[in-house]
């Protein structure tokens, strides 16, 4: 039986973080604006005789874009319409770029199948065009809000070179973490500042070809990305099995039934009729304003990734892990130069404990109850044995939930940590007076009694003791016994 | 009228009956002027004496889709103030004018004389119109015109017919006809009209009045009702070529909401008409004296590149080769840019909204489109989606575009031998209502001579040079880019030494 392989595209839709609209002066902030159709004016709500003013800010972001995908930026641009009627439209075009984008033929790598080397993924194109207005729809009518009309996007376009949906997963993260290092979109994908649309055909493993594929639109998170995609590679594996040819469509997904659903077919397609935009110039990106504003470029991902473990010696997954997000990293470097412990342990500690709270709490990156300086504490009190990990763990707890320093809390709890000798070899001396039955188990060779023992330290020290002095101590005292 | 409109008014013909024999609403931009300066005469008096005389004049005319009184006495007020003070006079201080209907005017209803746009009102004056308020310039209406500039005879406007004031019987020309019907019959003292492809200089021509359609980007277009966005220009239209320069002066120049206008500095339009124009060349195209233009237009064509030679400038005939494609690449970028241009009327912000057994919002758009557009909006738009349409791209809109770059090089070789171009503006004068309408391209014909300047981008202007079987007749001067000074200046310099332009037809009186 013939075995299938996907091959998906992805078109990343993805908001510019700027202050106004791509054409006109209204703020582009719509998700706070006061009440709907407050952040218009005749150019976004298309009143006769209005006309498009580029925004340069958003121009800038695009090149940023494009560089960081290791795009050529196309010195001359040019605008274009794309015409289709819809009422969340109100030119009866959108102004969007078509041959003449702003960047184009890049790349960006993933991790491969094996999860050991990477693979390219080709970036076509980088396009800006503007965001439609928003349809609320109330009984028999629908209601439009102009705010997001016109606020700023860019579309960066894949080559189909995904053959898993891990891959398409994996593009999809590394393209939002790449967007947010550089400032121009807050990868908050509930507000719909990012979405996706993959294209999907299924192929012979082994083949070349390229089969019908199908659009699956609107995809407003990770989860749906994958789980249509998942689907629609199903469903047409299914079809080619049973002998059935899939047919070029747009598709739905129906997140409730998990199902994608078609919108048009070929047929009933768009023709969009595009054409340069007259009421814009061509618009000229000269090499000075491209270097420029490659001097902005801050240090994307991959390259922090290499920079993590040649200079604190992590290692590529824990460099990894702590790159995939801009706010994560920045927490490491800056826990690392407050501190006088090792990287490698502060690393040990913000991607486990530290992340779990994270995760547990719904945190956001950027607004940490726990500054990196208290987490520097933290772990300097642990590498200076002045509390030890149970503590600490039980200190970062509280750490999250009152935002206290971690001394303080030390000191309030009296956490402080047992290391002095003198004490604990009474704590010994007793407990082996008080368990003779252990004793003789472990002097007769059954050294997993050493555990139980070691238990028994920390419930008369409540949790306190330096475990490696008191261990010592303990294999010490034990040792004696033996040999007498 | 009101008790004290009477009585400026008589108090007016008073002071004419001593100072002069012209009326007041016939002065021009020049004469109201200094009349203004002089504190002989008011902007409220010449203002009412305008509203007065449109009232009078415009029942046969129908120049004006709407005249709006209240905002002109208003700013006739605001302008005398100005007058009184003498802070921020202009020449355009107190005069008043009127605007073709697709040009937008705050809380003054703006129709570009199409049913869809009946009753709506913009929110915003568009860049020209707040540059004539500054100057101190008082708006008294709003032109017919043929509905979004669609036309050549302003036969189809939505709304009513524009009559020539030479001949009722005739078309003032279009798009901008009322614009050039109000300014013959002096309603008011100027106008703004639109070219797209001749829209303004052509009834220019059919009324005897003096019209420029300055360089692509000369004067923004931020509020003009577009139709061809790379094509559309708006244009002064006058009693002579003083008054164009003066308006031109507060019109042009770089607008930051439109882009596409021009950085280039606006000289002193007015100081410079009076230098010679002994010396520069003149460059008679040959394509345009070909078969089947009206003798009567020749003969005063030919006579007016006598005066020329007579005024000392040089005549040489020149050649514009591809002039004959100049009617379908003007077209077919047309109905591309005009389908798109019309798409936002669509029912769902402004304007005409059919939503009266709508089943969907397709319902709504084709039934506002329907009962919205008129037949030749709609033949346009659906020529314009077709030439855009996949498969048909190439083969019409690119190469159109390609024809287009040889139309400008045209114009650039034979600006290397001459200074400005003349030529007749139309073939015919003045067609009677009626006589076209059945056939949309002999309609389009009428355009022969005004339309390949559109697609280049170059000025011209259109100035009365005689008059055929009774009839007005329109000489175009067309002039390399951003070269209106040197157009005005020629213009200037024929109307010293001649006196067509200041021919006025019996309803002007």
């Amino acid at each position: 039986m013939t075995t299938y392989e996907p091959v998906i595209g992805l078109e990343i839709h993805t908001e510019l973080l700027t202050k106004s609209k791509m054409f006109c002066g209204c703020s582009a902030a719509y998700s706070e604006a006061p009440a709907p159709n407050t952040l218009i004016c005749p150019v976004c709500t298309a009143l006769p005789g209005a006309m498009p003013v580029v925004n340069q800010k958003a121009v800038e972001q695009a090149i940023l874009v494009g560089l960081a995908l290791n795009c050529t930026i196309n010195p001359m641009n040019q605008f274009a319409r794309k015409n289709y009627f819809y009422p969340d439209l109100p030119k009866g075009y959108q102004i969007s770029q078509y041959d003449l984008p702003v960047a184009s033929d890049g790349w960006l790598e993933i991790p491969d199948d094996s999860g050991e080397g990477t693979q390219r993924v080709r970036v076509r194109r980088a396009h800006l065009e503007e965001d439609t207005a928003k349809l609320a729809h109330q009984g028999n009518s629908a209601l439009v809000d102009f705010n997001r009309a016109g606020v700023p996007l860019l579309e960066i376009v894949s080559e189909p070179d995904m053959r898993t949906v891990e891959a398409a997963l994996a593009y999809a993260t590394k393209i939002r973490a790449i967007l947010r290092y550089l400032g121009v979109n807050s990868g908050d994908m509930e507000k719909g500042v990012l979405r996706f649309e993959a294209n999907v055909s299924v192929r012979p493993v082994g083949s070349q070809e390229l089969r019908t594929r199908t659009e699956i639109k609107n995809l407003n998170s990770f989860r749906a990305l994958t789980r249509a995609s998942a689907y629609e590679i199903q469903r047409q594996t299914k079809i080619y099995e049973t002998g059935g040819e899939v047919v070029q469509e747009t598709l739905g997904w129906d997140d409730v039934r998990g199902v994608t659903v078609s919108q048009r077919s070929k047929e009933e397609a768009h023709d969009y009729r595009y054409f340069p935009e007259p009421d814009l110039p061509p618009l000229e990106i000269s090499r000075l304003w491209v270097e420029e504003i490659k001097a902005q470029l801050p240090e994307l991902p991959e390259a922090k990734s290499q920079r993590f473990v040649s200079v604190f010696g992590l290692t590529v997954k824990e460099a990894k892990l702590l790159t995939s997000e801009k706010a994560l990293a920045d927490y490491f470097e800056k826990a690392v130069s407050l501190s006088k412990s090792p990287a490698k342990i502060i690393n040990n500690w913000i991607t486990g404990e530290f992340l779990r709270y994270v995760n547990e709490l719904g945190l956001d990156l950027d607004h940490l109850p726990v500054p990196a300086e208290h987490l520097a504490g933290l772990v300097d009190l642990v590498t200076g044995k002045i509390i030890n990990d149970n503590s600490a763990k039980v200190v970062l707890k509280e750490m999250f939930e009152t935002g206290q320093a971690p001394q303080a809390i030390v000191e309030a709890k009296n956490l402080a940590q047992i290391s002095d000798e003198g004490y604990l070899e009474q704590v010994v001396a007793q407990i082996l007076n008080d368990n003779p039955g252990a004793v003789a188990s472990f002097l007769a060779g059954k050294e997993t009694v050493l555990q139980f023992l070691m238990g028994q330290v920390a419930r008369l020290t409540k949790g306190k003791a330096d475990p490696q002095v008191a261990r010592q101590l303990l294999m010490q005292a034990l040792t004696k016994l033996k040999e007498n | 009228m009101s008790r004290t409109g009477m009585a400026i008014m008589s108090r007016c013909r008073w002071f004419l009956g001593k100072s002069s024999q012209m009326e007041l609403h016939s002065l021009s931009i020049r004469e109201a002027h200094e009349l203004l300066s002089k504190k002989q005469v008011s902007s409220l008096e010449l203002t009412t004496a305008a509203l007065e005389h449109i009232r009078k004049t415009d029942l046969h005319i129908r120049a004006f889709v709407t005249v709006s009184d209240e905002l002109a006495l208003e700013q006739a007020r605001l302008a005398d103030e100005r007058l009184r003070t003498g802070e921020g006079v202009t020449p355009l201080t107190g005069i008043p004018f009127a605007v073709k209907d697709c040009i937008s005017t705050k809380n003054v209803r703006t129709t570009c004389s199409s049913k869809i746009l009946e009753n709506y009102v913009p929110q915003y004056n568009a860049t020209v119109i707040d540059r004539l308020a500054e100057a101190g310039a008082v708006l008294v209406g709003k032109h017919n015109m043929d509905e979004f500039g669609m036309g050549s005879s302003c036969e189809n406007s939505a709304f009513f017919n524009t009559h020539n004031p030479w001949d009722l019987e005739r078309v003032p020309g279009g798009s901008s006809g009322g614009s050039a019907a109000a300014v013959a019959a002096s309603m008011g003292v100027f106008a703004l009209g639109e070219d797209t492809g001749g829209s303004v200089r052509m009834p220019a021509g059919f009324c005897n009045v003096t019209g420029l359609k300055p360089t692509y980007g000369r004067v923004p277009r931020y509020g003009l009702i577009a139709l061809v966005s790379s094509f559309d220009c708006i244009g002064p239209m006058a009693r002579d070529a003083w008054d164009c320069a003066a308006v031109l002066q507060a019109i042009a120049g770089q607008d930051r909401r439109d882009t596409t206008s021009l950085p280039a500095p606006v000289p002193d339009y007015v100081k410079g008409l009076e230098k010679p124009v002994k010396g520069l060349r003149l460059g008679v195209p040959k394509e345009y004296f070909q078969s089947g233009m009206e003798p009567g237009v020749e003969s005063s064509i030919r006579e007016a590149i006598h005066k020329f030679e007579e005024l000392g400038m040089e005549v040489r005939e020149v050649s514009l080769p591809h002039t004959k494609y100049g009617l379908p690449v003007y077209y077919l970028i047309l109905f591309a840019e005009a389908s798109a241009n019309l798409a936002r009327f669509d029912g769902a912000r402004f304007g005409l909204s059919v939503t009266e057994g709508a089943e969907n919002v397709i319902d709504m758009y084709l039934q506002t489109r329907r009962e919205g557009f008129g037949p030749e909006v709609k033949r346009r738009i659906m020529l314009g989606a077709y030439v855009l349409s996949a498969g048909y791209y190439d083969a019409y809109y690119l190469k159109a575009q390609r024809v287009r770059t040889l139309l400008r090089r045209d114009f650039e070789a034979a600006f290397e031998q001459c200074d400005a171009l003349v030529a007749p503006t139309c073939p015919t004068t003045a067609f009677k209502l009626g006589e076209k309408t059945d056939d949309p391209l002999t309609m389009y014909l009428s355009d022969i001579y005004v339309v390949s300047t559109n697609p280049a981008g170059v000025p011209a202007l259109s100035v009365p040079c005689g008059f055929s079987n009774g009839m007005p007749v329109g000489m175009q001067l067309i002039g390399k880019h951003l070269s209106e000074d040197v157009l005005l200046q020629i213009g200037h310099a024929y109307q010293s030494v001649t006196d067509w332009h200041l021919k006025r037809p019996t309803v002007a009186k």
